[in-house]
């Protein structure tokens, strides 16, 4: 992969400025990356990037905020995350330096999981973009990509870093399959009484572990989240579908006009429950009425952030 | 306790929650009040500083807690006392009342309008016709409590529990 060493090159060459770079390793087997924080020199050769680099580095973002100087190593979807927080002046510009590439999707454990079984059990795994080849003890099965990618691969429109400081290999030109998303246009066909029936049962399941907020990059209030706050106490302790519910409507809210559809909170769910659909339903409702994408333009203003005299686009209620 | 206003079919009062900004709404909800305005009876009055103070997690937190419709009203855009609190808001509810639906909440439980206070009449209007169009849809349906095993759930597992070996989940495993 020549493009990884060049990237590497330009870390290498960065590092001295930086205090940390954040990028993926290996993770306990061929599947799986864990987030790597890059402080020295050796450190660099750990790096590794591929389609298994699933997660979100600008998650890490929060902890680093004052004056440290980070580097980063993003996919298309991970850079919309750190433009929305340079839109609301939580970042300062002067304190990034991220290395871009062009990506070209990546895969979903929970569909590789579902196909295959335990995921212990594959001895390799080969990608060659349409189609990813999967060995299982004797068996050699090959799967087309867009079946076990990631669901925000196949309407991605970014797939390459925006307003990185270096950018290594050459750009994706991959399309996205379809312009909205399969699942939530399937539950829309659904009956208002049979989304609250879906809702009750899905938000039966949750454990209320938080693992979608802390995972969240745009949760830059962790630290006093009105879910646990106790004045004003919004949700009480017990897990039970009215909170758990109202918990999601919490996160929804908060992130309305500023969710960047990374999907980490339906990846972090120990669960599995689908909280994209919430998700995704609400930035479509943002592009619907206010043509806004978010996260990808560091001069725009979150359109909650501002307003018009005239709304155009809303029926006025007299 | 039957509502015992004309306006409405007798029966049972449902709940309805409004949040009425001080200085337009309020003024409106009182003016209508004090020509003697006949008015349904359903609805819980909260008074807040502007429509700009009301985060949409109010509304979402009402519905959730078992009211059966939302109605908010301010100041007519441009008329704010707080000169733009309203423009902030009606981008907010507008947010919430397109969203509402995702999650099997019928979005024509929340309203959101404007009343100022010298529209006593208008208030009047306002609130029968949010009033009736929540009656006809009647009460709204409830979360299930429990926390997340319920009988049908806890039979499930009593019935897993009792096959021992026999059960799907070993079988899988062998």
């Amino acid at each position: 992969m020549q493009a990884l060493a060049e990237l590497k090159e330009q870390i290498r060459q960065a590092l001295p400025d930086l205090d940390v770079v954040i990028g993926w390793q290996q993770g306990f087997d061929a599947l799986h990356t864990r987030p790597l924080f890059i402080r020295s020199e050796e450190d660099i050769d750990k790096l590794v990037v591929n389609e298994f680099c699933v997660v979100n580095p600008a998650s890490y973002l929060r902890e680093l905020r004052g004056g440290k100087k980070v580097g980063l190593v993003l996919k298309g979807c991970d850079s919309r995350s750190v433009i929305e927080l340079l839109q609301e002046d939580l970042l300062k510009e002067e304190d990034l330096t991220i290395f871009g590439f062009g990506c070209n999707g990546i895969l979903n454990h929970t569909k590789l999981q579902a196909r295959f079984g335990e995921l212990g059990f594959i001895q390799s795994i080969e990608n060659d973009g349409a189609n990813v080849t999967v060995v299982v003890g004797d068996n050699k099965e090959t799967v087309p990509f867009t079946e076990l990618c990631a669901d925000k691969c196949l309407t991605c429109v970014y797939p390459n870093t925006l307003q990185c400081s270096h950018f290594v290999g050459e750009e994706s030109t991959k399309k996205p399959e379809s312009e909205k998303n399969k699942a939530l246009e399937e539950f829309e066909k659904l009956s208002l009484e049979e989304r609250f029936a879906f809702w009750q049962d899905q938000m039966r399941r949750c454990i209320r572990c938080y693992a979608c907020r802390n995972a969240c990059p745009m949760c830059v209030c962790k630290d006093h989240c009105i879910a646990n706050s106790r004045e004003p106490k919004w949700l009480s302790e017990e897990v039970d579908v009215q909170n758990n519910f109202m918990f999601q409507l919490i996160h929804v809210m908060h992130l309305t006009g500023r969710c960047v559809e990374c999907g980490e909170c339906e990846r972090a769910c120990p669960m599995d429950i689908p909280i994209m659909l919430l998700r995704r339903k609400m930035a479509g409702v943002i592009r619907d009425v206010f043509a806004y994408n978010a996260g990808t333009n560091a001069e725009d203003t979150p359109p909650l952030m501002c307003f018009k005299v005239e709304e155009p686009t809303i029926e006025e209620r007299h | 306790m039957s509502g015992s206003s004309g306006l409405l079919a007798e029966g049972q009062d449902l709940r309805i929650v409004g949040f009425l900004c001080n200085w337009c709404s309020y003024g409106g909800a009182d003016t209508a009040g004090v020509a003697r305005f006949e008015q349904p009876t359903d609805l819980r009055v909260i008074r807040v500083p502007c429509s700009g103070r009301i985060d949409p997690l109010f509304i979402a937190r009402a519905l959730m807690s078992g009211a059966d419709g939302v109605l908010v009203s301010g100041c007519h855009p441009r008329d704010c006392h707080y000169a733009e609190g309203n423009f902030y808001a009606r981008r907010r509810f507008e947010m919430l009342k397109q969203f509402l639906s995702v999650t099997g909440i019928d979005p024509e439980r929340f309203h959101y309008t404007w009343v100022s206070a010298s529209e006593g009449q208008r208030w009047q209007d306002v609130v029968t016709s949010f009033t009736e169009r929540i009656h006809k849809l009647g009460p709204a349906p409830k979360m299930s409590g429990g926390t997340g095993y319920d009988e049908e759930c806890l039979k499930e597992i009593a019935a897993a529990v009792s096959c021992g070996e026999q059960c799907p989940c070993h079988k899988e495993k062998a």
